[in-house]
């Protein structure tokens, strides 16, 4: 935005605050904590206990990366005290649109975190020397199958398999493109900073995604609509989060959540400060809240999500971390591709061999 | 002379203040975002926060094969659409408007409008529901023995198709009721005493009586379907690509709202520009039509 809105902004603004006016009457007495967060990362009873704790309350808004990225750029990063985007997506939205503001570590219980990961996400959304982000939860992108009827799938390129077809399921977004480039054999985080480079392991994953599409059911969307596919029977093997396999193994032992040979995607949700949040104190109150041991440990057992809280894994139940270990042998967890932070720009050119497949032709 | 003028420039301040909540909402509501959205749609971004005037969003738009097929693939299905809902529309409410006499036509009335107090999300969930492979239609005609396994009904052209004329059914009942309401019997029958038949009779009576109707129904439908995002992206899946999931796309998943702007304007001219062919082919004014 250069000058020439001056005049639009000016008058949008007039309109706004005489709104604020009108709502500012009515909202004055309660704190309250706006948080943009994901699914299953605020458990009720925990909102419930942070309330009681604090006399805070807690107004949830759930979205996804690019959603947290394009309501915070439409505001300026107003309109939420705390959001949650994912580690590899903070510098480079930061960079371009300026929505957050660095994070205040002395106002943060560093003994509440894993130390490698607080360490890890520190360094990737450091950006002119100020932290933007501190992890609280982490997962994997990998493959979700029902191992009776499709046993045959160890990678992400198994999709692709005539036992499978018809019965298959992923995201149309970057995560499936970068785990079809490392099961084809390529390191696409090596060329994050080669646009040549990437842009040719693109177009192999794209002409792979289009002669993979007649496979496909359906790009999923939201995770619940892919868990129920898989529940019908209709999906089989899907690419999608670890957590989400782990819901399923709860019901039916024969679906769960398993590690592709070419190594599951390894990501970490953080904690973020808009740039405009108003009630900031309420946000790092939560942010020590949620990540004590045993609330963190609550929030596992109930949406199955790990989190970087310190001593949290300890005060999981059994079949819980059996069930972790099931899916990520050793082997598997020194195999997990982290990703890396994505340098702006590459996610216009993901973007056209995102729209292209999509456009293909499938039958 | 000072009184008259005087009183005339009350008149007419008058006049400025009634129309003024008019005025404010066409300026603040509708063309100022519009300014703002050709604004951003003729910038190109140079590198961070910086951005220049460039028509590079619309050349992209005429290059890339993709967007354009994509816009007259929708252009094309909505007007499939269009003329579908009326193909079904016009018996449907000639028989409510003609045909059904006293208590019977408000039930029949009634029953197309029931559909439309849930919200559009829940009837196409409704849809879906019947129609996957899991869904009623398949498990009924399994247990009929009419087929052997699960049938997949989702995800193809036909049921976006479906969906859309579902939708949007309502939307051309209700003028084409109210047209055909205001036919007065005796000319019909009259029509028929002159030796017409039931062909002749539609064709030089009713449908230029209804025409008015007609029209007002196809802009309805047609700028409802065009600017539809739930319904092809829900039924559609994989293949459903619709020009708005076009810019939903590049506004919220791809960060760039110049090209997002640009396809939206590109939206409105299409629509307009159809809309206007419409008009003109059938001889309608967009005035007689709305009145």
């Amino acid at each position: 935005m250069s000058k020439k809105h001056g005049a639009l902004r000016g008058s949008l603004l007039g309109l706004t605050a005489l709104a604020g006016m009108v709502m500012l009457g009515q909202t004055a007495q309660a704190e309250e904590l706006r948080l943009l967060t994901w699914g299953g990362y605020v458990p009720d009873d925990v909102v419930a206990e942070f309330e009681a704790e604090t006399g805070i309350d807690v107004e949830v808004t759930l979205s996804n990366n690019e959603e947290m990225i394009s309501k915070l750029r439409a505001t300026g990063g107003g309109g939420f005290d705390l959001a949650q985007p994912s580690q590899d997506r903070i510098a480079s939205a930061q960079l371009e649109h300026n929505i957050y503001k660095p994070i205040d570590l002395s106002k943060i219980d560093a003994s509440l975190f894993i130390p490698s990961m607080l360490e890890a996400t520190k360094a990737n959304t450091t950006l002119d020397g100020e932290v933007y982000g501190v992890p609280q939860i982490w997962g994997t992108d990998g493959l979700v199958l029902n191992t009776a009827e499709a046993s045959t799938v160890k990678d992400y390129i198994d999709l692709c398999s005539d036992e499978v077809a018809g019965k298959v399921s992923y995201r149309l977004r970057r995560p499936t493109l970068i785990a079809f480039a490392f099961s084809m054999g390529m390191d696409p985080f090596a060329a994050y900073n080669d646009e040549a480079a990437y842009q040719e392991i693109l177009d192999k994953v794209e002409a792979k995604l289009i002669e993979c599409k007649p496979n496909v059911k359906t790009y999923w969307e939201g995770s619940d609509s892919l868990l129920n596919l898989i529940r019908s029977g209709e999906v089989v093997a899907a690419m999608a989060w670890d957590a989400g396999g782990w819901t399923l193994n709860n019901d039916n032992p024969d679906m769960n959540f398993v590690a592709p040979s070419s190594g599951a995607l390894g990501w970490v949700d953080t904690f973020a400060i808009p740039r405009k949040a108003e009630n900031e104190e309420a946000a790092y109150k939560w942010i020590n809240f949620v990540m004590k041991p045993e609330i963190a440990a609550r929030i596992t057992a109930a949406s199955s999500y790990y989190t970087a809280s310190n001593g949290a894994s300890s005060l999981l139940d059994e079949a819980q971390r059996k069930q972790f270990e099931t899916s990520f042998p050793q082997e598997a967890l020194d195999n997990i591709n982290w990703y890396p932070p994505v340098p702006a720009g590459l996610e216009a050119i993901e973007g056209k061999t995102l729209d292209r497949v999509k456009a293909a032709q499938s039958n | 002379m000072t009184t008259s003028t005087g009183k005339a420039g009350a008149m007419r301040v008058g006049a400025l203040l009634l129309a003024m909540p008019l005025l404010l909402w066409l300026f603040l509501l509708v063309i100022l975002p519009h300014v703002d959205l050709l604004l951003v749609s003729l910038r190109e971004r140079i590198s961070y926060g910086k951005y220049e005037f460039s028509l590079i969003n619309y050349i992209e738009f005429f290059v890339e094969p993709l967007y354009w097929n994509t816009y007259v693939r929708t252009a094309v299905m909505s007007l499939m659409a269009t003329v579908l809902t009326l193909m079904i529309g016009f018996p449907v409410s000639y028989y409510i408007a003609k045909v059904m006499r006293g208590k019977g036509k408000n039930v029949l009335f009634l029953l197309c409008l029931i559909p439309f107090w849930v919200s559009e999300l829940v009837r196409t969930f409704g849809w879906m529901i019947l129609l996957r492979e899991s869904g009623v239609i398949s498990n009924f005609l399994q247990w009929a023995g009419i087929a052997d396994g699960p049938i997949e009904m989702l995800y193809n052209d036909a049921t976006i198709m479906v969906g859309l004329v579902y939708t949007s059914m309502l939307f051309m009942v209700v003028p084409l009721v109210s047209v055909l309401d205001s036919l007065d019997d005796s000319l019909i029958e009259a029509g028929y005493d002159l030796g017409g038949n039931a062909f002749t009779v539609t064709r030089d009576i009713v449908i230029p009586h209804a025409m008015p109707g007609i029209a007002s129904g196809c802009i309805v439908v047609f700028m409802l379907t065009l600017g539809n995002y739930l319904t092809p992206n829900l039924l559609g899946g994989k293949d459903s690509l619709w020009f708005t999931e076009q810019i939903y796309t590049q506004f919220i998943t791809r960060f760039n709202w110049e090209s997002g702007s640009a396809f939206g304007f590109l939206l409105l001219v299409l629509s307009s520009l159809i809309v206007w062919i419409g008009l003109k082919l059938s001889r309608q004014t967009l005035s007689e039509t709305v009145s």
